[in-house]
């Protein structure tokens, strides 16, 4: 029986790109629903009644909730194709550690530099500590998974899809900053599970324009 | 033989620490307990942790590793013996999600509850209870969290308990309701007398002081 793989996502959303391109990388056919959050459906506050956001990934009709955990999920069921997490066990906590490390911290930092009045200078300067951070553990590594495309790097690529709108509207640039890190985003952006899995920058912009209206941001 | 150190601290004895010790105990890892002052912190705890510089941490083989939920998956795959996660990849996820949710809606929301003022006090109490009506339901006909046997998410949950007291009695308010939360609670007084658990208890001191240092924190970001 051929698995039946639904993604309620919003477009947008740095949580919903990673479970793209876990899906992606597992070369998985599924049905994607852009959910509309200010009116969310039925299957939505069904399938994740706790925190009802999205991503959901729904499995045969089972859900899988949080971002971190559905990708885990994808890459334990479907673990002999593109293994996203490597198989040691120091080097699996390594790579959670980070890939929490980027949804607390990097989340965070990043919502400030649009949503602090006052404190830009800071909001920027720590972002961009927190990218060099992240720099130094990629080190000379052509991904953050080592030679292979792993579960740090999915984690991470979204970000950079949201760092060009952050440049524009924090007015700062990470190119001189995080050299090697632009490198990594190249590079990442050439495979197909991931460029296909990002939403187009100037869409994205146009949005974010939209969202600093709603939260009353000039 | 591997030698294993688990960094806690019972100056800042945040219950969750024991978690890390409960599991090490469950399978039968003989480790080394260190304790930390997190007001002059070690040398050893900045170069294991330079990224967060918290506890706790567990360094093995001389590696260590950061964050709780972490430490407690690097503890399941590293030893063989008793499971700490069922092999199942959907319950799997349930339980990841169930520990998230307790880490950051639980902890945090019961803390809140005990310091908010005013109106804000009670809308923090209903919503630190309403998160334990999701825990409730979870244990709800169950034995354990994990089923028959314990499991990683009752190590997690299980630091609950002793912080609700806390936070209640500093607070002057109840939470772990016996009345509203049955199956919570009888889960809660059977978990802290297993043997292995109520070996590793955090201190009332140590409470305080980490209640104390969190406040302190949460002043200075304004938070």
């Amino acid at each position: 029986m051929a698995d039946e793989i639904i993604l309620l996502d919003f477009w947008p959303s740095m949580f919903g790109m990673k479970v793209r391109i876990a899906l992606a990388e597992k070369g998985l056919k599924y049905e994607y629903r852009d959910e509309d959050l200010f009116n969310k459906g039925p299957l939505l506050l069904e399938m994740n009644p706790i925190h009802k956001k999205i991503p959901v990934l729904i499995h045969n009709g089972k859900p899988i909730c949080e971002s971190q955990i559905i990708v885990q999920y994808i890459d334990e069921v479907w673990k002999d194709k593109s293994p996203l997490l490597p198989s040691d066990p120091y080097h699996r906590a390594q790579a959670r550690f980070w890939a929490d490390y980027i949804d607390k911290k990097l989340h965070l930092l990043g919502q400030r530099l649009w949503r602090t009045k006052g404190e830009e200078q800071e909001a920027n300067k720590e972002y961009i500590e927190c990218l060099k951070l992240l720099e130094g553990e990629l080190g000379d590594k052509p991904y953050f998974g080592g030679e292979n495309f792993g579960f740090v790097d999915v984690n991470l690529m979204p970000y950079f899809s949201w760092l060009y709108v952050f440049e524009i509207a924090a007015n700062f640039s990470i190119e001189a900053e995080c050299p090697k890190l632009i490198t990594w985003a190249k590079r990442c952006m050439e495979k197909e599970s991931v460029s296909t899995s990002l939403p187009d920058r100037q869409k994205l912009y146009d949005f974010f324009l939209q969202l600093k209206k709603w939260h009353g941001i000039e | 033989m591997k030698f294993t150190k688990s960094i806690n601290s019972q100056s800042k004895a945040f219950n969750r620490e024991k978690t890390v010790e409960w599991a090490l105990k469950l399978k039968g890892v003989a480790y080394e307990y260190l304790e930390e002052d997190l007001r002059n912190k070690s040398p050893m705890l900045l170069q294991s942790n330079p990224v967060h510089k918290k506890v706790p941490v567990l360094v093995h083989d001389g590696r260590p590793i950061a964050e709780s939920l972490v430490i407690l998956e690097y503890i399941d795959e590293a030893w063989k013996g008793y499971p700490l996660l069922p092999e199942d990849p959907s319950e799997r996820a349930k339980i990841r999600f169930w520990a998230r949710f307790t880490d950051e809606k639980c902890v945090l929301g019961a803390w809140a509850a005990c310091c908010a003022k005013g109106h804000e006090r009670e809308k923090a109490i209903e919503s630190a209870q309403e998160s334990l009506s999701f825990l409730e339901k979870q244990i709800e006909g169950k034995k354990f969290f994990g089923g028959e046997t314990m499991g990683l998410l009752d190590l997690v949950v299980g630091s609950l308990p002793n912080w609700i007291e806390f936070l209640e009695e500093h607070g002057g308010m109840k939470l772990l309701d016996e009345e509203k939360f049955p199956s919570l609670y009888e889960w809660a007084q059977k978990f802290i007398n297993i043997p292995i658990i109520s070996e590793r208890i955090p201190t009332k001191e140590g409470l305080i002081n980490y209640f104390q240092g969190g406040q302190n924190s949460r002043l200075t970001t304004g938070k």
